[in-house]
């Protein structure tokens, strides 16, 4: 039953994205016959009637809208204006690409975020790696990588800059993606334990007479991956918005650049194609982050 | 806000929070009076100074077409600090109005607008701000709009709760029962105990917005090319990384500097809000 309302939960945050971006894509001023055509096409008054007969454009609104939801369901996303294909397609293309990089990003900032939260012991070092979290929470992402080319890439010639294959070619762009994720994980992580060691269940493991490890095993870090798993959705949210501009920096394909030449070229299919994407990624992860928050915290199990 | 800084001067305040006001302010004198912190002109190329890294005459070296990185920086303070509080402020607002109306509206009203909020929420702002600049079309006023718009949301979503609870708080129900009318309450109560977490979110917020600001048009999608915008220095520095690495690393260094400048004195005065209550 609980399931079934997180599912209801689910299609209410896609339903919503894609109207929202329905409305906006009947907002927008000038006709999207012409924006698809370009500016410079010589086409006739005939041929651009067939073409809106052809998209469902001669359609009452609401019609459209109702078309376009039934669309959506059997998982058609329209076509493209610009790539002449359809933009599932497209999007399925290049996800693996941004999948991949998204995917060693996430590694990365986790496992340089535990590595900050279970090694660094004592005042000074913790106010050392605390002001390197917040120089990293800080800085813009693109700049970030910037940084990385000039240093480890034109300096050090540790990683190719541009057109590497293979591995060595991923790992820069990941670093670049997962630093800034990297630097407020390890600050909730290095909270949630100090947090979590003053309470009374620490107290009494303690009392029972385990060890600092197996109480950090066992017991804190249990606590602080909880709130490092609330920040899932913006995590998400940095690793997509991210994509697009480390791509660019990079040079790489992958979905960040389909989004931006859509952006750039008004391709809106596509642009609405991409929400509707988003949009379900980011209500299966909230329900996972729901589910996962149960399993780690025995209280809530009680609770519920 | 003066009772606030009283109060707190007899506790010795941390240096951070000195220094990023310090840098603040010089980077408003920047933004306002460029001319009095460099004599040259961001614009002026002088090829035969191109590519000359940094020292004495040129502090943060200069770009392939001999323009100044330090001068173009300091000019560019005044596009970047503009979007920033631009975009902070009219998402304030329009987060203030949205929010305290749905807290004040009937229960089933204030339900949806709470979902439409939290379906917003759910969305990074960053490709909120993508989608609306593929809407409107890119351009510097576009780039304001867009980083307001995506950042309504939060507002929002915090005038809301913080009405719901200034509108249930014992004194508001005294108030009116003594016959304060409600759109008096409203002015007196509500607004200034929403805006306080507003102000604090937004100080935050610029530095989030500058940030973002310098993505969108390092993208390409802000200020044309010539402008000293600090994302643009950016984009243009990419194509220099092997020959002067310098053109990318001193707008990064600033941009740095402003948002870690604005979340300590955000923080600091959150913190002072609440040893105030």
């Amino acid at each position: 039953m609980r399931l079934l309302g997180h599912l209801g939960g689910v299609l209410l945050i896609v339903w919503g994205a894609a109207t929202a971006g329905f409305l906006a894509l009947k907002l927008i001023p000038g006709d999207p016959v012409e924006v698809m055509l370009g500016v410079q096409a010589q086409v006739s008054e005939e041929t651009k009637e067939a073409i809106r007969r052809d998209w469902g454009l001669d359609q009452p609104v609401l019609v459209q809208y109702l078309q376009y939801l039934g669309r959506l369901v059997r998982g058609d996303l329209g076509q493209s204006y610009q790539l002449r294909q359809p933009v599932a397609e497209t999007i399925a293309s290049q996800a693996g690409a941004t999948l991949a990089l998204t995917g060693l990003a996430l590694l990365f900032a986790v496992v340089i975020a535990l590595a900050a939260a279970l090694f660094v012991r004592g005042r000074r070092w913790n106010s050392v790696v605390g002001l390197l979290e917040l120089v990293l929470v800080s800085s813009p992402t693109f700049w970030i990588g910037l940084v990385l080319i000039a240093v480890f890439g034109f300096g050090l010639h540790w990683f190719p800059v541009t057109n590497g294959s293979g591995f060595s070619a991923q790992v820069l762009p990941a670093v670049t993606l997962a630093l800034p994720i990297a630097g407020i994980l390890s600050q909730v992580l290095r909270q949630g334990l100090e947090a979590a060691a003053t309470q009374p269940f620490a107290l009494t493991a303690r009392a029972r007479g385990i060890g600092y490890a197996r109480l950090v095993g066992r017991h804190t870090l249990r606590h602080a991956a909880g709130d490092g798993i609330t920040l899932s959705g913006y995590i998400l949210g940095s690793l997509l918005g991210g994509a697009v501009l480390v791509e660019t920096v990079f040079g790489r394909a992958g979905l960040g650049r389909v989004t931006l030449r859509a952006v750039i070229d008004r391709d809106l299919p596509v642009v609405l194609g991409m929400i509707v994407v988003v949009a379900v990624v980011f209500a299966i992860i909230n329900l996972l982050v729901d589910l996962a928050h149960e399993r780690l915290d025995p209280r809530l199990r009680v609770a519920s | 806000m003066t009772v606030l800084v009283a109060r707190r001067t007899r506790r010795p305040r941390a240096p951070g929070v000195v220094l990023a006001g310090v840098f603040l302010v010089a980077l408003l004198v920047a933004a306002l009076f460029p001319g009095l912190v460099t004599p040259l002109d961001p614009l002026r190329a002088q090829v035969s100074d191109a590519l000359q890294g940094p020292g004495l005459e040129h502090p943060f070296g200069t770009d392939q077409s001999g323009r100044d990185v330090f001068a173009r920086v300091v000019h560019g303070a005044r596009y970047s600090l503009a979007v920033g509080f631009g975009a902070s402020l009219i998402a304030l607002l329009a987060g203030l109005v949205i929010g305290v109306v749905s807290g004040l509206s009937p229960t089933p009203v204030d339900t949806v607008i709470g979902r439409i909020i939290v379906i917003g929420m759910a969305f990074p702002e960053f490709l909120v701000a993508l989608l609306v600049i593929a809407i409107i079309g890119p351009g510097p006023s576009s780039l304001v709009a867009a980083i307001a718009l995506a950042a309504t949301p939060a507002y929002a979503r915090v005038a809301r709760s913080q009405t719901r609870v200034v509108v249930r708080a014992s004194y508001v129900t005294a108030a009116v029962s003594l016959g304060v009318p409600r759109w008096r309450s409203v002015l007196r109560h509500v607004l200034p105990n929403t805006l306080g977490p507003l102000l604090v979110m937004a100080t935050i917020g610029v530095g989030t917005a500058i940030v973002s600001a310098a993505g969108l048009s390092f993208l390409g999608l802000g200020p044309a090319a010539p402008t000293p915008e600090w994302g643009v220095i950016l984009s243009e520095g990419r194509n220099l990384l092997d020959r002067a690495p310098w053109v990318a690393l001193f707008p990064g260094l600033v941009i740095t500097a402003t948002v870690i400048s604005t979340s300590v004195v955000g923080r600091a005065l959150r913190g002072g809000a609440r040893a105030q209550r």
